[in-house]
């Protein structure tokens, strides 16, 4: 006889928290050689504040930075995939970050960096 | 006979009115309670934002001193008298002395960092303040116990903007130092990661922001807004850090080899002891609210009585050399009258 178990709902639920030494950082290291600009972001939030595409999406170049820069990279090449590279980022940044090449390099660094 | 001024408190606030007021042509008495002068001044490795040492600051403080200023050591202030147009001053051994005018360059202290106990000071070996750092930097064994620090974390606000320690000012003077002794580090270990945990960065003085971008693009020096809310220490003795990533919105536990706490600045025994003795006015900082903070910084509501330096609220060494030329003139303007 077939035995069920029963389904009371109850689930473990992912722990929130950023696990700093868990994650991987080889990725924004690649990113900060290709384009050494990345250091000089200081998350003001011009940048998602002038976005065309975060308009209509919710897509935030300042969420995107610190995401790599906490070794958060999952789900992070869909996320940087809604950039239409237009630069009006870039023409607003008060640190002169380079982010349209930021943007280029992250997605190839997250691409180079899949098995 | 020249008239007579003492100073109490021989910091460089006290040392360079005392040099002022000599070259103004009149005799002072600097009283010290410690054994040297010097104040917090002669413990600071170096100084930003150009990382001129602490010594050789004061040694260029203390050229000005010539044969008319007195320098009275070991001695604590106990008592200050008016007495019709002079005042009587008494230290803890005896030594009495009258001044035509009295200056207090009392000066700060340090916050205790084991009063917020949750950081770990005193309890983790590993969990060190900026004061420590730069005796360490000054003997020239940082870490020496620990060939290259992998990671190494710089707390902001330690003391300071937090009610819990009944400290709601900012200190202003500890974002800056942070950044300093964190490219300190880097340059020494250029191996180690280093991470800063603010709530706000005030880059307000000339060449902070410089400096702070410096520390962001040729160190990479990481800065996490996130108040710290509790370190611990695993078996290994690391420091495991856990502040929110508020611009994330994400709690975040970070491993780090050593934990520096940036300590805040509250007004010294001396300068609390002498408001009373006085009844000056203070706020809620506690530090001595002068009789008018923009167009009279240096005199107090007690006609003959002066500040200069950190007394009258958290000043850097070039502010506090300011503030204590600005109280010379303000003693010989009153001298005058």
């Amino acid at each position: 006889m077939e035995r069920k178990s029963i389904n009371f709902g109850y689930a473990i639920v992912q722990d929130r928290q950023i696990d700093f030494d868990a994650n991987k950082h080889e990725i924004c290291r690649a990113v900060a050689v290709a384009e050494p600009t990345l250091n000089l972001c200081i998350s003001c939030g011009t940048c998602a504040a002038t976005c065309s595409a975060g308009l209509f999406t919710d897509f935030s170049l300042r969420k995107v930075i610190l995401l790599l820069k906490r070794g958060e990279t999952e789900g992070l090449l869909k996320e940087v995939s809604k950039c239409m590279l237009c630069g009006k980022c870039q023409l607003v940044c008060p640190r002169n970050v380079s982010t349209r090449n930021l943007v280029i390099q992250i997605s190839k660094a997250l691409i180079n960096g899949k098995p | 006979m020249a008239k007579h001024v003492v100073v109490i408190g021989a910091g460089p606030a006290g040392l360079e009115t005392s040099a002022k007021l000599s070259k103004m042509g009149l005799r002072v008495t600097l009283v010290e309670k410690e054994e040297t002068s010097g104040g917090h001044l002669k413990n600071w490795h170096t100084l930003f934002p150009g990382n001129m040492p602490g010594l050789k600051a004061l040694e260029s403080i203390k050229e000005g001193l010539d044969e008319n200023v007195k320098i009275q050591t070991n001695t604590q202030v106990t008592a200050l008298e008016a007495v019709n147009d002079y005042f009587t001053v008494s230290g803890h051994n005896g030594w009495q002395e009258k001044a035509d005018a009295v200056v207090l360059a009392t000066g700060f202290k340090l916050f205790d960092a084991r009063r917020k106990e949750e950081y770990g000071y005193g309890i983790y070996e590993n969990v060190i303040t900026s004061s420590d750092l730069e005796t360490l930097l000054a003997k020239g064994n940082l870490f020496s116990n620990h060939k290259n620090p992998a990671r190494i974390g710089f707390v902001h606000c330690v003391g300071s903007r937090d009610e819990k320690v009944n400290n709601l000012h900012c200190s202003k003077l500890c974002c800056i130092t942070a950044v300093k002794q964190a490219v300190e580090v880097k340059q020494l270990f250029p191996e180690t990661e280093v991470f800063c945990f603010y709530m706000d960065l005030r880059m307000f003085g000339r060449h902070y922001e410089e400096l702070y971008k410096e520390a962001q693009e040729k160190y990479n020096i990481q800065f996490i807004r996130g108040r710290l809310s509790e370190s611990t220490e695993d078996k290994e003795g690391n420091i495991i850090v856990k502040v929110e990533d508020t611009l994330l919105g994400k709690p975040l536990r970070i491993k780090t080899d050593f934990l520096v706490l940036m300590t805040g600045m509250e007004p010294a025994a001396g300068t609390k002891s002498l408001t009373a003795m006085l009844g000056l006015k203070d706020v809620s900082d506690k530090f001595i609210r002068p009789l008018d903070e923009v167009l009279q910084p240096n005199f107090t509501d007690m006609p003959g009585v002066f500040v200069a330096g950190t007394c009258s609220g958290p000043k850097s060494v070039s502010e506090t050399l300011a503030d204590a030329r600005s109280a010379a003139l303000a003693v010989e303007a009153f001298l005058k009258e």
